[in-house]
């Protein structure tokens, strides 16, 4: 997967290490942003009261 | 004994050049992913741990210093006495404002007043609300839930509060620093209510009897005004919960301004 992803990047070995890292910024930032508070309202594991 | 070796060698030379290496083997793409889904579990745990929880705890104390500005820029109620007005004398004398007043219970995640506790920090406020669901408790302005069915500030018996302990602006996070003595203040829109802080308790979370009039006496007439603030333990934990408690020591309406115990955190905070 990762392997062929390396192989479809063009260009020398520094710029597909930048691309990678830009796309891997990309990714978290689009986790965190998006997709996490998402889940986080599906999954809330977290009860803090008494009784409840 | 160095024959079989070299065979050995030789033969995986020969098959290495004779069966290149497929682009993408099952096994592989499946290790692929199930290595990306435990970096992306760790992510999560980070973005919960501290993104989100330092996003929320921004956005909690600067919604609440809001809320509070709101309240100072208001005019003054008409039916507050002009003479409860603070006299412009040397040293302010500890001035009686009688009972506290009461306010009737809101609708739900409607907001009750701030919590100011300068043990938390000189940065530290949070809007409490009603009710103690994940609305109130999750918000990115609220932050703190009032437990329904349990009583207003000022109130004779028990106003029993709850906020995260991690995560989420983590409302009690420093909860067990309490030292006894440290002022717990509730600030409404009618006034504010010094509580001092008394004593610890650690319990199971079916532990409802923390939130009764008179904690742990369920059945027991309400005699004192106490607050009562939960949250988690021990931390990053559910297992149990934190109860700590306090004692009503004074009441003043907003015309008197901040009680001394937390006047230079207000004051800090920018809210005036």
């Amino acid at each position: 997967m990762y392997a062929a992803l390396w192989r479809v990047l063009p260009g020398p070995v520094w710029l597909r290490i930048v691309a990678l890292a830009v796309l891997a910024c990309v990714v978290v930032f689009a986790l965190m942003t998006w997709v996490f508070p998402l889940v986080d309202g599906i999954v809330n594991p977290q009860d803090v009261t008494v009784g409840g | 004994m160095d024959a079989p070796e070299s065979a050995d060698a030789a033969d995986v030379e020969t098959r290495a050049v004779a069966t290149p290496r497929p682009r993408l083997s099952v096994v592989g793409v499946l290790g692929e992913i199930l290595l990306t889904g435990g970096v992306i579990v760790l992510l999560f745990l980070a973005w919960q741990l501290w993104w989100n929880d330092a996003l929320l705890a921004g956005s909690q104390s600067d919604s609440a210093r809001d809320l509070s500005r709101d309240w100072n820029s208001q005019e003054p109620a008409p039916s507050m006495p002009a003479a409860t007005a603070p006299e412009p004398s040397g040293a302010p004398p500890a001035q009686d404002f009688g009972l506290p007043v009461v306010a009737p219970q809101p609708e739900h995640s409607d907001v009750i007043g701030n919590l100011w506790v300068p043990r938390f920090g000189a940065d530290y406020v949070r809007t409490i609300a009603q009710g103690t669901t994940t609305d109130v408790l999750n918000s990115t302005r609220l932050g703190v839930g009032h437990y329904d069915d349990t009583q207003m500030p000022g109130d004779v018996g028990n106003f029993a509060i709850a906020a995260h302990r991690s995560a989420y602006g983590g409302g009690l996070h420093l909860i067990d620093k309490l030292q006894v003595g440290d002022p717990i203040v509730v600030e409404t829109e009618d006034g504010w209510y010094v509580y001092r802080f008394t004593n610890l308790e650690y319990v199971l979370p079916t532990a409802v009897q923390v939130l009764a009039p008179v904690p742990q006496h369920p059945g027991v007439p309400a005699g004192d005004r106490l607050i009562t603030l939960t949250t988690c333990n021990p931390l990053y934990s559910t297992a149990e919960r934190i109860a700590a408690y306090g004692a009503f020591e004074s009441w003043q309406p907003r015309s008197a301004g901040p009680p001394a115990a937390v006047a230079d955190i207000v004051a800090a905070s920018g809210v005036e």
